[in-house]
């Protein structure tokens, strides 16, 4: 019995992988509740896994697998008694971080002038359960757009700062999966307080840092048995299979070459320029300000949407638009998440999730597209 | 001050430069002193209606001046504005000339268009400090004569010792003294200046920057020492919002004015 409940510790921090049964998720989400965080996990809505405030484990997506493919997302139900046997809904952090709507200030008509008022960041301890290695990739892009500039964002840095992250590994991938070839997955490796491994009977569980240990002090883990470690093994070499294939950073930046490109003109020939591939992109972080006014209370307002280099009016500049062809902005989007990317943030801005491919409505590959136009090299 | 809020500015004086173009003098409700380089701008907003860049002309005593051409609903507004108005202003943003590299350097300045504000505020800094530079060349280009801002400061300019002043008019038929029909780039077969220790600042459409590189190249003008002033859709100031994108830049943050080299495998490029 004493040896059941043994965990291997160096100081007061855990090394290992520990043992969780399944029944007692809710006490992990319990635990966080302890520590002070509001939990953010994934749920079935509207046919499709969204991270969401959770009341209850129940809520998770017990059973729920996703069919993804380019241009296609449906969830299916199985008997598994798992909750994360799927990969990536649409979001994960962008929309709590980075939010689609944003007051950044307000302005108010008084008799001697104009006052304005900065807007406080709302940021609340939050711990994210069931994010993924491609996620936990994408939210440093974004901490190096929004926190390590010469400007910092208010309102992303606060909550930033007062995430705990409970990471798990994928266990299988998705056809549209491509993380093995941009390094981001499917194990994560850092940025995480907690990472889990969901296997049969429960869930490996490995803490970093002061924060996950806290957390998981609170928690009668037993030592992981050899079986559940190999399951979690055998599970991310599963998920490491995947068809798709990235370039390396290397060779993305030979598209330069191909400004040119015919294939520019034919992805535009089916692209819609709606934008979904940008709102789903986890690394996606352009921005419009618009000003508007309360009527009721004559207060005036400056508000942050997410905006879309595949919109006509993103490059417009007094008299002209500088990208108004559709071939112009796919290009500007691939170039600068594949290319310039990497000037501005030392590594390209593309994490593998695949997101951009199922959720396009025309089945637009971009991983495809970039193997036709460095193809074309060979050609030329 | 918080970039990402504006604080308030007083619209105490406005000066009409031309039909559809002023000059807005704004008082700032601020402790500090505000301090700037020329060449970077201001993000300046109406309540209600928007906020749009500016680049910053220069002071005037303590007021802060703006030179605003009338293009798009916020910009018209502001031309429309009553004295006492208020604006909110952010800022200032981005990099300007690096004027104090320049010492000791002959300066050319090549602008084209109506209200080239920032180079206009950079060659009124060197007259200002006109011991700290060399010969001062200034070549500008618009389209008809009438369309040249502060004319009586280019007389001014002309009289000045060691400074040239060329004016090009590309579409008149007419001609006048001090005056040549053509492109600014044109103006460059007449500039005398040293092409080993100068500075170039180029501000005006990308084309005519474009076409002026072959008359540098020319007169043997190393791409290092020409700097370009450049425009994009600037809505944060602070390389966030990500519209302003030219290549790997921000050209918001950092530009817009940058040394040319920096600029050069993206200038002209359609779509960039």
């Amino acid at each position: 019995m004493i040896e059941a409940w043994h965990v291997r510790v160096i100081g007061q921090y855990i090394m290992d992988k520990v043992f969780l049964p399944r029944a007692d998720l809710g006490l992990l989400y319990q635990a966080l509740i302890d520590e002070g965080y509001q939990v953010v996990g994934p749920q079935q809505q509207d046919g499709a896994i969204i991270f969401d405030y959770l009341d209850d484990v129940r809520d998770l997506p017990w059973g729920a697998q996703e069919k993804v493919a380019p241009g296609s997302y449906q969830l299916v139900q199985s008997d598994e008694q798992r909750c994360f046997s799927w990969n990536t809904g649409p979001q994960a952090f962008k929309p709590f971080l980075f939010k689609p709507t944003q007051l950044l200030w307000t302005g108010q008509e008084t008799s001697t002038g104009v006052t304005f008022k900065p807007v406080e960041p709302n940021a609340k301890p939050l711990a994210f359960l069931g994010v993924r290695s491609c996620d936990i990739s994408a939210l440093y892009l974004q901490d190096k757009h929004f926190m390590h500039g010469v400007y910092a964002d208010t309102w992303y840095t606060e909550q930033r700062n007062q995430l705990c992250i409970i990471a798990v590994n994928c266990s299988q991938s998705a056809q549209t999966c491509f993380c093995v070839s941009t390094g981001d997955g499917p194990e994560a490796s850092f940025g995480f307080d907690l990472l889990l491994d969901e296997v049969d009977d429960g869930y490996l569980i490995l803490p970093k840092g002061e924060k996950g240990n806290r957390v998981l002090a609170r928690l009668a883990v037993q030592d992981a048995t050899t079986i559940q470690l190999d399951q979690a093994k055998e599970q991310l070499q599963t998920a490491s299979i995947q068809s798709r294939k990235m370039p390396e950073a290397e060779t993305l930046k030979r598209l330069i070459r191909h400004l040119n490109d015919k294939q520019w003109l034919q992805i535009a020939e089916r692209c819609l320029a709606c934008g979904n591939c940008t709102s789903v992109c986890p690394t996606c972080f352009c921005s419009k300000q618009e000003s508007s006014q309360e009527l009721s209370t004559n207060e005036y307002q400056q508000v942050r949407y997410w905006d879309s280099c595949f919109s006509e009016q993103h490059s417009h500049i007094a008299g002209k638009t500088i990208r108004g062809k559709i071939s112009q902005r796919y290009r500007q989007w691939m170039l600068h998440k594949l290319v310039t990317w990497q000037d501005q943030y030392q590594r390209s801005g593309c994490v593998g999730c695949g997101r951009c491919i199922s959720w396009c409505p025309v089945a637009i590959d971009l991983v495809e597209e970039v193997n036709v136009i460095l193809e074309g090299e060979v050609h030329e | 001050m918080n970039s990402f809020v504006p604080i308030s500015a007083q619209l105490v004086d406005k000066k009409i430069e031309s039909p559809g173009l002023a000059t807005l003098h704004l008082k700032l409700d601020a402790d500090q002193p505000f301090s700037f380089d020329f060449g970077q701008f201001n993000m300046l907003s109406l309540l209600g209606i928007g906020e749009i860049p500016i680049s910053i002309m220069g002071w005037d005593d303590d007021k802060l001046m703006h030179t605003i051409r009338g293009v798009g609903r916020v910009s018209n507004a502001m031309l429309e504005l009553p004295l006492n108005s208020t604006l909110g202003l952010r800022g200032p943003f981005g990099n300007g000339w690096p004027l104090e590299r320049f010492e000791g350097r002959d300066l050319v300045f090549i602008t084209a268009g109506l209200g080239c504000a920032p180079v206009v505020a950079a060659i009124n800094y060197a007259v200002k400090h006109r011991n700290r530079y060399r010969r001062i060349v200034i070549l500008q280009g618009v389209k008809h004569h009438n369309d040249l801002l502060w004319q009586p400061k280019y007389d001014a300019w002309r009289d000045l010792g060691d400074c040239q002043v060329l004016l090009a008019a590309s579409e008149e038929s007419k001609r006048k003294f001090h005056w040549r029909l053509g492109m600014v780039t044109e103006l460059l077969e007449f500039a005398e200046f040293d092409p080993q220790h100068c500075a170039v600042l180029i501000c005006g459409p990308e084309v005519m920057m474009l076409s002026a590189m072959p008359h540098l190249k020319k007169r043997r003008v190393q791409d290092r020492d020409i700097y370009l002033s450049m425009e994009r859709n600037f809505q944060c100031g602070q390389g966030s919002c990500g519209h302003c994108q030219l290549g790997p830049h921000f050209v918001c943050k950092d530009g817009p004015v940058f040394p040319y080299p920096d600029v050069k495998p993206w200038l002209g490029l359609k779509g960039f």
